[in-house]
Order: C-alpha cells, then structure tokens, then sequence
C-alpha cells in the first residue's frame, strides 16, 4: 500500500493514470463500433501514420500534438473511404500506407536528430513523454470523444448493427463513420504517446474482442470492454512502475491474459 | 390516392441500364410481391424505393403522407448480423430510429413500441436473448418487429424466407399477411417463390431487366410470364 502511494506521488504517474483511464475508455467504447464493423485494421493503419506526424514535427521542433492530430483525423477519413470503395482492395491499401507513413518517419528522424528516446519513445511509449499542456489536451479531447459517444449511443449502435437499415430509415450513415473514424483518429494520437505506435491499436481492439467472448448484448459488451480496458490499463501501469518494464507493453500483456481468460470463459458457455 | 406510385421508371449502373419500363402504383393495404430470376433487377428496385439508389429515369411518388425515411425495411441477412453481440430488444428498439429527430434517445413511447411489436411477433420473452443465438426463422421475426417499429405505412421485405426451413417458412408467411391485413400495413415483397408469391400476394410484378407484368395475382396466373417462368408448370 505505502508503494502505492509512493507511485502516486510522482507527477508523472498521476498524469499517466488520469490521462491513460480517459484514452482507454474511448478506445474501448470506439473499439466494439471499429471490430464489429471490420474496421480494426483502420486503427494499426493510423496508429502508423501518426508515427510518421510525430517523427516529421520532432524534427521540424513543431507542436507534437499540435501537427499529429490533424494529419491523423486527414488520414481516417482517407482510410475510411478507401475501405468502402470496392474499386481498390481497401485492406491493401491501409497496408500500404501504414508502412509507407512509418517509413517516411524514420528516414526524416534518422536525416535530423537520429534516433534519440523521443522517437523510441513515439514508437514503444513512455509514461515521462506526456507534459502538462499535453495532458490537458487529453483530458479536454477524451472527454469529447466519451461525451460524443454517449449522446450518439441509439445511433452508432444502429449504423454499426446494420448500416443498410440505418440508411434506408434516414440516418447519414456516411456522417457517423466519419465521426467514428474521426474519434478514433484522436484517440490513436493521444493514446500514442503513451501506448507507442506499434501497440496503440491493440487497446482499441482488445477489450472488445474480449467483452464479445462473455457478453450476449451491445450494451454490455460496451461496458465490459469499458472496464476491460480501464483495469488492464491500471494494472499494466502499476506492473510497469514496479517490474521497471515497459508500460505499453505491459498493458498489452495484461490485455492478452483478460482475452485468454474471456475466450476460455466464453468456450465454457457454448458447450 | 396511391401510396406508392411508379412511373417510367429505369436505374442503371455505370451507364449501363439494368432495369427500365417499371410502371405500377400501389394502394393502402395492397400486398405486392416482386419476382424474377436472379439479376432481373429486383433488388434495385429495393433500393430505388428506399432512396438509396436515384432513379436513371422516371419518378417514385408516395401518397398518403408517407416519407421515403417512414418505410419499415427488412434486409435480406448478412453473415455480418448473424454474429453480431445484441439482444432481441436493442435489435427491434433500433427500429424506432426514424422517429427520434432531434432527440438523443429512446423514450418510454419508443420502448413500448418496441414491446408492442415484439409481443405481435411472438418474441416478448426472448428480449433479453441473444440476437445471435436465436435460430433463422426467430432472428427474421426480430427484424421484422423493427421494421414494424420504423413505419405504420409500409412494410419492404427483401427475401424475408430465404434460408428458413418449412415450418419458419410459413409462420413468417402468416406473419406478413397477418400484419398486411390487420393493421392495413401495405407489403413489399422480393421473393423467389412463385408459389407462395401468387397464395399470398394481391398484385405481382414480375421483372427481367425490364417490367414483365403487373397485376393482380389472379390476373398474373393467367399471364404469359407466368407461364414462362414456371417451364409450363400451371400455379
């Protein structure tokens, strides 16, 4: 309990709890609407794009958060309207782009700054890169995204249960996957730099994949997943803070345990 | 007054025609039942009716005060629905989603709707059931409780028996005709079965790439296309 308390007492950890439970709640709750409408592979293709936002305004000392946000949100909605297109293949193209944004970053480190913490930091996450200007920009912007989610709830659940329906009833489907894709966008850059690029989509797909193996309802899957990804994200933070491992990726393994879990316990219920 | 009246109507794809010559006109309480081969046209016409795709040619007029946003549409399923985490009463409250406005959220008027129509499908008890986990013939009586929800006018079925074995088959069947004669609730049907198209419907269109015939069931037993279609079978 006194160790608890020592970790609380640092600023930085403080900052990291607050700012992390808002992001992964939003990713949860975003997360159940992007895998069940086969959009996961959306938030891998951002997670990389916002990489390569990051690395080129690290290099040109621009606002972090200030340049990522934007170009995310441009690429969401590109990915998004590359995906619906049947002319191109959708899953290729986000493939393409992803490594191609990812790339693009690394040379553009590599031919300034090199490849110093801050970049390593962008790609695998760090609870110390998180300042105080950025952290109020993630509370403001999450809790945009969890208020927009809740005021939206009857509607995102129709378009995202049956688009075809919600079109033919009179409902600007194209409206709401923009938004959704625009919330998932912010939510990538804000959970990136703590997360790291290369883990942030596993918070938005993990909680949802194992709500749906335990929950037979929408609204209870949103909430599992909800609670899912708050409490692995707290105890990937304080596994992290004590074992002096990575935080993003001891959230993610925390993540993968609660998905074994749920798997095993949605197999029980079947049989 | 019509509700539903059709008037030269013709869709295309890419500049290329898919249908042309559709005429017909519906009145209140009709029961029309749209056949034809496989790629004859049918399902552009669902999605003509809906407002999802815009006429090449031609226009779609609704009477009686009815909008395009008030049709109760019940899709043909997608793998993607069957595995879908949602129980029965979020699937048939989602109906009510034309009627919202400006609204945020569903109402109390628009959860009793919802049960309301539940219980006329026979599926009060199973709204806390798994959507997913219901068979084929229960999970069409959940979509067609939500597409009573979004209308009191008109009800769109895109092959609603498609998949079901005999038994759903029929029930679903007496559901519709229940619903059409009942509440006065004029029907919309995409089918493949000729059979049951001409025992239940008043009035078949028959499409192939072009309007074949319209009439009323009796008249179309008769008709040429009707012969043709069946390889000389009598109906």
């Amino acid at each position: 309990m006194n160790e608890l308390m020592r970790m609380l007492s640092y600023h930085f950890m403080q900052r990291a709890l607050v700012v992390g439970v808002l992001v992964s709640l939003c990713a949860a709750l975003l997360g159940v609407s992007l895998v069940l409408k086969r959009y996961s592979m959306i938030g891998d293709g951002l997670s990389h794009v916002g990489f390569g936002a990051l690395a080129i305004a690290s290099a040109f000392h621009l606002a972090p958060l200030g340049v990522a946000v934007p170009v995310v949100v441009l690429a969401a909605v590109g990915l998004l309207r590359m995906s619906q297109s049947s002319r191109v293949k959708g899953d290729a193209l986000i493939a393409l782009i992803s490594s191609s944004a990812l790339a693009i970053g690394v040379i553009c480190v590599s031919l300034t700054t090199g490849m110093n913490t801050e970049v390593s930091s962008y790609m695998f996450g760090s609870v110390l890169s998180l300042s105080r200007s950025d952290a109020i920009l993630s509370v403001l912007l999450s809790l945009a995204v969890l208020l927009l989610f809740i005021a939206l709830y009857p509607r995102l659940f129709a378009v995202t249960f049956d688009e075809t329906f919600a079109r033919a009833t009179g409902t600007r489907t194209g409206l709401y996957n923009t938004l959704l894709a625009v919330l998932t966008a912010v939510t990538v850059v804000l959970g990136m730099r703590m997360m790291g690029a290369l883990l942030i989509s596993s918070l938005i797909i993990f909680p949802a994949l194992s709500a749906m193996r335990v929950c037979r309802s929408f609204r209870a899957v949103v909430i599992c997943a909800a609670c899912i990804s708050v409490g692995c994200f707290v105890a990937g933070l304080v596994a992290s803070f004590f074992l002096a491992t990575p935080t993003g990726a001891s959230i993610v393994v925390a993540d993968l345990l609660v998905f074994g879990v749920c798997s095993l316990l949605g197999m029980r219920n079947i049989h | 007054m019509a509700i539903i009246t059709a008037k030269d109507l013709s869709f295309a794809y890419d500049g290329k025609t898919v249908l042309e010559g559709v005429n017909f006109a519906l009145s209140a309480g009709d029961y029309l039942c749209v056949v034809g081969e496989n790629g004859s046209g049918k399902s552009t016409l669902v999605k003509g009716l809906l407002g999802l795709k815009a006429p090449d040619g031609g226009s779609i007029v609704f009477g009686e005060g009815l909008k395009p946003t008030e049709i109760g549409y019940l899709p043909q399923q997608t793998q993607l629905q069957r595995d879908f985490p949602a129980s029965v009463g979020e699937v048939v409250l989602s109906g009510c989603l034309n009627g919202l406005g400006r609204r945020l959220h569903y109402n109390a008027a628009d959860r009793e709707r919802a049960r309301m129509n539940m219980e006329r499908m026979g599926i009060e008890e199973l709204a806390d059931t798994s959507y997913q986990a219901l068979s084929g013939g229960q999970q069409q009586r959940v979509l067609l409780a939500r597409a009573l929800c979004a209308t009191k006018k008109l009800l769109l079925l895109d092959e609603p028996v498609t998949g079901l074995d005999p038994i759903a088959t029929g029930e679903m069947y007496n559901l519709i005709k229940l619903v059409n004669l009942c509440d006065n609730i004029t029907v919309v049907m995409v089918s493949h079965d000729i059979h049951a198209a001409v025992r239940y419907a008043t009035h078949i269109l028959h499409l192939g790439h072009r309007q074949l015939f319209f009439g009323t069931a009796a008249a179309y037993k008769e008709s040429a296309p009707a012969r043709r279609f069946l390889g000389g079978g009598r109906l």
